[in-house]
């Protein structure tokens, strides 16, 4: 058998690029996961990765639709305009978004301005995903990280397994050789997949551009209303930040590389308005992606601990 | 250092012993290829200082690379650390390896994506065994080329002898291992000699410096090969849509080819084809496709649909090569998953031929294969797959093997070429078969197989059961595990691996006497799950039935109605299911007896009466 290789430069010629190759290695592990779990689910936390790895979901299993939901864990703290994709997101036809709040958390009135990012997200993000997971009895849940974000995801392997309360075992990690992926589980324990493993904050951005994805506008440079603090560009997203005394109000052409809550979720200044723009300032960037997150600023081994107690 | 769109993408391993400079070299060689961010550098800075008060302004590149907090406090690396940067020519992922002997597993996690190995030693040392078990385990798994980094040329005066003597000796190494390319660098780490631009210190040094020998090693390109597609998942949306998805491991297909569903006899051409979700018309090695078949075919996970001109082999014995990864040793006869492709299948190891002294490559005897540990081995599957040999296709002749209880991942091995001992004892054909026998009893055989703690009740309820169905006319057989060992099994200890042979040919006799028409009770206390999962997969679906007698540790101790638990907490008796040794619970057992605070009587008359069912035709 023999074929003819075509000159159509996404998918024909024989010289396959490295994106080429990350697409097809996550597609593979997004599919494992629909072979290997009984009720698997896609966090969507409607970030870059998340955008990107919608479209890969959808890629996996066209031309049907998606057979695993997607889940936001809502801190009910996003940007508007994240909230604004979301409903676009949820409102496709091929799509099931469930959407998970810490009610009790929410109740109590939990907020990062007054508890601070390491209550906020403990609660809001970390038990919130616990029970979500616990509530609907998800045995497999995808995820967007990549091992370039942070030296404990460095270390993590594409199936990562934890045990029934939700923890991660740093020194007992499966051996995980080549593409063959175990996904049997013992009683009680349930994995966490990260088909973007092997991709950088730049595949990212040149994949997003290759295959036309759409994300939060915020991601662009724009003049926006912002005021310091703690060090940070934040961004006033709506009235519940209120600037100190002292902290001015400032217009400034800034974007986010990264996007969670947003009080805690730093800008930097950047003229880059277009996806071209943003790919060449990362081109020379000098800076880590995650710089602009509050609450990474913990010393050490923070996500490490993080994520032993459960943390995506 | 503007990568484009379409760069190529080269996986290497970077493996080296503890203090060979192994951080110290990565650090040093993200720092000179200009990738490392201006913030980590100042975290850098700022821990290198805590780290080392006494030398002020020096960078120490290895707290960059050792992201576990344990890693940091014991100063060593445990797991594998992925970078990834790119240079003007190339896109990298590089696994940074830990070098301890007890972290093999890890490095050959590391490893096993690889195309290149950076094998790092110290000038002053040479050779050790570490580098020696390094690349043993790089030429296993595939790796065909090394670049040899000779670090510390400064504190042998950076003399070209020492250099010349160790990359002789590397070469030879090489050789035996059969690692076709080596290029062999002299380095200073901490100062970044040859690292990525040349060094005045040593310019008798000629070749390329190490960012130039990882920007110029040849990308494999694996001959295209024969179209070979495990099947990953049967997606099927609605009725009019049956897709078969997964990577093309090899060649390529166009819509219209004729392929045959392996194993099986099935062949089907190529209606319709999508690439990474996109129609196309061609797919080739390395993509996500997903593919109708014209007609409609019975394909699952697990199979492979190849080309029908040129068809994978197909064979359920093997010759293989197995890397131990499990904390608990290997035992020929136990039962585990094998992974192969994207099926799953029953597997026991049925002879280690030898395990290699990976120093030396010296093969030595062996009884079992312990942890990290590397043998030849002999493979019998309980069912047909199609497979290729590791060194044609390692996607088609590798696999992992699966622990049936604990579901670990505990070894890594390669396929090297299918036994032909199976296609020669030929199964001798009998006239009358099981069937006809089972008529002529007016009952259909069946395994009954009690497991549980020594004391719990199995002899008792097992008598009983078997008292009853005589009663009602059926023709039965008890076989205790303790009576056969006074004959059948009377050359068996109690070691691990005598246990599983003596549950191995219980299961057989057993398995005999179903043949034979008999409804068969065998007692065992059978601990793991995995020999009991192997005596399950000799029997036909419906013609086992596990019985799981459970009664408390401490209520068996108290009946102790042989004494031996009384001796085994004595010290008189070692490995002693309970005490020092463990019983893994069945998972899935079809019954459960909880045999504490009811009379056995009436759980014989229950167990009795659900079996009378299976048993009447
Ligand atoms: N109370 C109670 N005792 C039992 C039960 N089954 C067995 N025994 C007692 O436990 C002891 C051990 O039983 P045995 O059949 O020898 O256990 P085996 O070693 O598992 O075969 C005997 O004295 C039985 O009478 C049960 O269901 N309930």
């Amino acid at each position: 058998m023999h074929c003819y290789h075509g000159t159509d430069p996404k998918h024909g010629a024989m010289t396959v690029s490295h994106l080429d190759t990350l697409e097809a290695e996550a597609i593979h592990v997004i599919r494992e996961v629909a072979a290997g779990f009984g009720k698997p689910v896609m966090l969507y936390s409607i970030g870059k990765d998340s955008s990107v790895l919608l479209h890969l979901l959808r890629k996996a299993f066209a031309p049907a639709p998606p057979p695993i939901p997607l889940l936001h864990v809502d801190t009910t703290w996003k940007f508007r305009q994240m909230y604004a994709l979301r409903e676009r997101v949820a409102a496709a036809p091929d799509i099931t978004l469930l959407v998970h709040i810490n009610q009790d958390a929410l109740a109590q009135g939990i907020s990062p301005l007054v508890h601070g990012p390491t209550i906020h997200t403990e609660l809001m993000k970390t038990v919130a995903l616990r029970q979500a997971l616990d509530q609907h009895g998800f045995d497999a849940a995808i995820g967007g990280a990549r091992r370039d974000e942070e030296p404990s995801r460095a270390k993590e392997r594409v199936f990562s397994f934890r045990n029934a309360q939700h923890r991660w075992d740093p020194k007992a990690q499966r051996p995980e050789l080549g593409h063959l992926y175990n996904t049997s589980l013992a009683t009680g324990e349930t994995v966490r997949v990260f088909p973007l493993s092997n991709w950088t904050e730049l595949d990212i951005w040149r994949y997003i551009r290759r295959e036309g994805i759409e994300v939060v506008p915020l991601y662009f440079a724009a003049e926006r209303e912002v005021i310091q603090r703690d060090g940070a560009w934040l961004v006033i997203d709506d009235e519940r930040l209120v600037p100190r005394p002292g902290e001015g109000v400032q217009r400034r052409r800034v974007r986010f590389r990264t996007l969670g809550c947003y009080p805690l979720t730093g800008a930097i200044e950047s003229d880059a308005t277009t996806i071209d723009a943003l790919i060449d300032e990362l081109v020379h960037a000098r800076t880590s992606e995650r710089q602009g997150r509050m609450i990474d600023r913990d010393p050490g081994a923070s996500m490490e601990r993080k994520k032993q107690e459960g943390y995506f | 250092m503007a990568a484009t769109d379409r760069d190529e993408l080269l996986r290497l391993v970077i493996c080296g012993s503890v203090d060979d400079g192994k951080s110290t070299l990565l650090g040093r060689l993200l720092h000179d290829a200009g990738v490392l961010p201006e913030d980590q550098l100042a975290t850098l800075a700022r821990d290198s200082a805590r780290q080392h008060p006494n030398a002020p302004g020096q960078l120490d590149f290895a707290l960059l690379t050792d992201g576990l907090a344990a890693e940091r406090e014991q100063g060593i690396t445990i797991d594998v650390a992925y970078r990834y940067f790119h240079t003007a020519r190339r896109t990298f992922i590089v696994a940074d390896c830990p070098g301890h002997e007890q972290y093999t597993r890890n490095m050959a996690t590391g490893a096993s994506t690889a195309s290149l190995a950076v094998v790092l030693v110290d000038a002053r040392k040479g050779l050790i065994a570490q580098t020696r078990r390094h690349s043993y385990i790089c030429a296993l798994l595939g790796i065909g080329q090394v670049i040899l980094a000779v670090n510390k040329m400064d504190l042998v005066g950076f003399d070209p002898t020492v250099f010349e003597d160790i990359r002789r000796a590397y070469q030879a190494l090489a050789d035996e291992l059969g690692i076709a390319r080596v290029v062999a660098i002299p380095v200073v780490a901490t100062d970044g000699d040859h690292v990525q631009t040349p060094s005045s210190r040593m310019p008798w040094h000629t070749g390329p410096t190490l960012l130039q020998a990882m920007e110029e090693a040849p990308i494999p390109q694996p001959a295209d090969g024969d179209f070979r597609l495990p099947i990953q998942l049967v997606v099927r949306p609605h009725q009019d849509y049956r897709g078969y998805a997964g990577t093309v491991e090899a060649g390529c297909v166009q819509v219209g080819d004729t392929v045959l569903v392996q194993p099986g006899q099935t062949v089907a051409r190529v209606a319709t084809l999508h690439v990474a979700g996109e129609p196309a018309d061609t797919a080739h090695r390395g993509q996500a496709v997903m593919l109708t078949l014209d007609p409609e075919v019975q394909a699952g996970r697990g199979q492979v649909l190849a080309s029908a001109d040129a068809p994978c082999p197909v064979a359920s014995q093997f010759a293989c090569q197995l890397l131990w990864m499990g904390d608990e040793p290997m035992l020929p006869g136990r039962a585990y998953n094998l992974l192969q492709g994207t099926g799953r299948v029953r597997a026991r190891i049925t002879a280690i031929k030898h395990k290699v002294d990976v120093h030396t490559q010296a093969p030595l005897a062996a009884r079992r294969l312990e942890l990290n540990e590397v043998g030849a081995c002999n493979l019998d599957l309980d069912q047909d797959i199609a497979f290729e040999p590791y060194t044609t296709n390692a996607a088609m002749g590798g696999f992992v093997l699966v622990d049936l209880h604990s579901h670990a991942t505990v070894a890594w091995g390669r396929l090297d070429f299918a036994l032909r001992r199976s296609a020669n004892i030929h199964w001798q054909h009998l006239d009358i078969d099981k069937a006809v026998r089972s008529h002529a009893k007016a009952q259909k055989p069946l395994c009954v197989w009690f497991t549980g703690l020594s004391g719990s009740g199995k002899s008792t309820i097992a008598n009983l059961v078997e008292q009853r169905l005589t009663t009602l006319g059926h023709h039965t057989y008890l076989l205790d595990g303790d009576n056969v060992r006074h004959g059948l099994n009377n050359d068996l200890g109690f070691t691990a691996e005598a246990r599983v042979e003596n549950i191995r040919r219980l299961a057989e006799v057993a398995h005999l006497m179903v043949d034979a028409g008999l409804v068969v009770l065998v007692c065992a206390i059978s601990p793991f799950t995995a020999e009991r999962e192997f005596a399950r997969g000799r029997f036909e679906s419906g013609e086992f039935v596990e019985v799981y007698v459970d009664a408390p540790l401490a209520e068996c101790e108290q009946r102790d109605p042989k004494g031996l638990y009384r001796k085994a907490r004595a010290g008189l008796l070692a490995n002693f299911t309970g005490i020092d040794s463990p019983y893994e619970p069945p998972a899935n057992a079809e019954i459960h007896l909880l045999t504490a605070g009811s009379p056995p009587q009436r759980q014989a008359e229950q167990l009795a009466g659900w079996l009378v069912k299976r048993i009447v035709p």
